[in-house]
């Protein structure tokens, strides 16, 4: 068995390395990733990437956001300490919207970066897990494992059909811990 | 997506022959990767010297107290507030360009929204010192939030726009750099992956760890959209709560009701005229004509003319409205506007925002890079003597005649302000040294669908109608960037 990790196919083009996914999944191979300079629609679907429930998550502490700024205010300056101002209401509903829908925005916002942070494990200093270092310039890689998949010349041949321009075998993982 | 062929009556986003996802890369990187030119190092040392005036100024004012302004007891709030509502509203454009025009599918905005928003961010900074610096005892500026404390704990007044506005700006700066920073981490690992030694280790930290999988760009492009929902009411929330600490006083001239979308549409205006201003000049330092296109030019001139002309309506709006109440009290507030001792800052204004903006109606001006970046300059003076023309002449004349009085700014007060326009551009010039001016991974996305070469591409395979590629072609006209050679032979 050699050291070899994983296989990786170069592409030039986004709609070849689409290609060459649907070809390796004709054939069985399972697609371990797949390295992008830019967003590609459709990828998702075909890997099989469950859709985002962060925008559910955003909505739920969105409503957080009103409901705390509502308890500030209204603990605060209706129950805890009443102004009189002009001996209009302490309960002034309306005055309280600007601030409700502030602490709205802010915590829907924060809460849905912080969840993508977490949930994509990005966080200052952490070591940068690429294959290729030209998948965030102008390649577009698709790896597979290589222990998994034991046909390596049916991959190289499927990767280059589907007009791959280089395909590595990389015996690190990761070559960025270099 | 990317296979997508794009109609041939659209103009081109990207211009140019040969370009290919490395030279966009390369070209949007040339600043970063390389020594600074001349033309930068002469920008950067005299905004410093505005920014160093700034931070002496700033100091006087915190050592001495705003004594040092030019107010007295009648004009109690004058060119501070006059900077700081001019530099919010210059911050507007970069969350319209990036929250706005990505709700609307609008492509363009993918090459000009990254440098907006950092001058949306480094506009924000620029107002909240004003609103910190005109407290007078700024070491006690924590008393705007609402802390628990000594004094009861006595609250701040919610009731108050004042405390409104302190939320609103700091949600506003916050959320901004969130969407900012989020858009430039796949950017960031652009740089990271292509350099060396302990340039590669600090892009790294910067960079969060971003690899680029499918996953993370899924949810990238969720995260993007939800951000631009939630900053747009937000965009339109902040101006109308700055509006609003004028327009729920009873002071003639500020009690108004049209001021919550006046300001907005102003906040826009003088926006877009600040992003015309900074990268009509750096898409030429910085060698960016092909991505920073001529049809970029052309939309921002046309949302300045729309917003502008919303500005002229409003103005008349408001005169209309002054004789209409019957108040004497507002229709004398605006006669002595215009007329009164303060005519000149009032003409001034209208002048600057609604008459030399109309000249952009004009193909030959708005396709026109010097006359825009004049006109540009020109909308950004009319809208701080708008500002200026709304606090000062309002108040300059109260109620009682012996008390009237004029407003003469002292040094300190035009060396903050000439200070923080230094602050303002060192700052941009130094994101232009460190960070990608343009959005590259969105850039690449225009490439195959949007791009001058994929459409020559389409005409040369030769199943359009000729009509449409004989308009397209003439469309080219206007685009500096664009060779005419190429499309003779067709």
């Amino acid at each position: 068995m050699s050291d070899i990790k994983y296989i990786l196919g170069s592409f030039g083009d986004p709609d070849e390395m689409m290609h060459g996914i649907e070809k390796l999944q004709e054939n069985n191979i399972k697609i371990h990733d797949v390295y992008t300079p830019m967003p590609i629609h459709g990828i998702e679907a075909k890997l099989g990437i469950k859709r985002s429930r962060l925008d559910i998550l955003a909505f739920f502490c969105g409503l957080t956001g009103t409901a705390s700024a509502f308890a500030l205010i209204y603990l605060t300056s209706v129950v805890d300490w009443k102004h009189n101002i002009g001996g209009k209401p302490a309960l002034a509903l309306p005055d309280f919207i600007p601030i409700m829908f502030e602490l709205t925005v802010l915590f829907c916002a924060f809460s849905l970066v912080g969840a993508y942070y977490a949930s994509t494990h990005l966080f200052p200093g952490r070591a940068p897990r690429v294959m290729d270092l030209r998948a965030t310039d102008d390649r577009f890689i698709i790896a597979i494992d290589a222990k998994e998949n034991a046909e390596h010349s049916k991959i190289d041949d499927l990767l280059k059909d589907a007009g791959a321009l280089e395909i590595k075998y990389n015996e690190r993982k990761y070559v960025s811990y270099e | 997506m990317s296979g997508h062929k794009e109609s041939i009556l659209r103009e081109p986003l990207i211009t140019g022959q040969n370009i290919t996802y490395s030279k966009i890369t390369s070209d949007i990187l040339l600043p970063v990767e390389n020594k600074p030119n001349r033309a930068w190092w002469i920008g950067f040392i005299i905004a410093l010297c505005g920014a160093t005036l700034w931070v002496f100024a700033v100091s006087y004012t915190f050592w001495f107290g705003i004594g040092s302004w030019g107010l007295n007891k009648t004009v109690g709030w004058a060119w501070d507030i006059t900077g700081f509502v001019w530099w919010v509203g210059i911050g507007h454009a970069g969350t319209l360009i990036s929250a706005v025009l990505l709700l609307f599918r609008q492509n363009w905005r993918n090459s000009i929204n990254r440098s907006a928003e950092a001058m949306t961010i480094f506009a924000v900074i620029c107002a909240a010192t004003y609103v910190v610096s005109h407290m007078g005892r700024p070491w006690l500026a924590y008393w705007v939030l609402p802390l628990p404390n000594q004094f009861g704990s006595l609250w701040v007044n919610f009731n108050s726009p004042l405390v409104w506005d302190m939320f609103a700006i700091s949600t506003y700066f916050s959320v901004s750099l969130l969407f900012w920073y989020t858009g430039l981490l796949p950017d960031i690992a652009t740089i990271r992956d292509r350099a060396t030694g302990l340039r590669r280790r600090i892009y790294s930290i910067f960079s969060f760890g971003w690899s680029g999988n499918v996953k993370t760009w899924q949810r990238f492009e969720a995260v993007s959209l939800i951000l631009a929902g939630i900053s747009t009411p937000l965009v339109l929330s902040v101006h109308t709560i700055v509006s609003m600490d004028f327009a729920t006083s009873v002071i003639p001239g500020w009690h108004t009701t049209i001021f919550p979308p006046y300001f907005v549409a102003g906040a826009i205006f003088s926006g877009f005229a600040m992003v015309l201003t900074l990268l009509l000049v750096a898409r030429k330092v910085l060698g960016l004509e092909n991505y920073i296109t001529m049809f970029h030019i052309e939309s921002m001139n046309k949302i300045i003319i729309l917003t502008g002309s919303i500005v002229g309506v409003a103005y008349l709006t408001e005169f209309f409205i002054a004789w209409y109440s019957g108040s004497e009290y507002e229709q004398y507030a605006f006669i002595n506007r215009s007329t009164g001792p303060y005519w000149w800052a009032y003409w001034m204004m209208m002048t600057c925002n609604v008459i030399s903006p109309q000249l952009l109606w004009f193909k030959k001006i708005r396709t026109n890079i010097a006359a825009t970046w004049i006109l540009s300059i020109v909308v950004n003076i009319g809208m701080w003597f708008e500002r200026f023309v709304i606090i000062v002449t309002s108040l300059h004349r109260d109620y009682i005649p012996s008390s009237w009085a004029m407003f003469y700014p002292t040094w300190v007060d035009v060396s903050v302000f000439i200070g923080s326009i230094g602050l303002f551009f060192t700052l941009f010039l130094l994101f232009l040294r460190v960070l990608p001016s343009i959005a590259i991974a969105e850039v690449k996305l225009l490439l195959k669908s949007a791009s001058e070469q994929a459409k020559l591409e389409q005409i040369k395979e030769g199943h359009l109608d000729k009509e449409y590629v004989a308009e397209y072609i003439e469309s080219l006209d206007k685009f500096d960037s664009v060779k005419q050679e190429e499309y003779a032979k067709i």
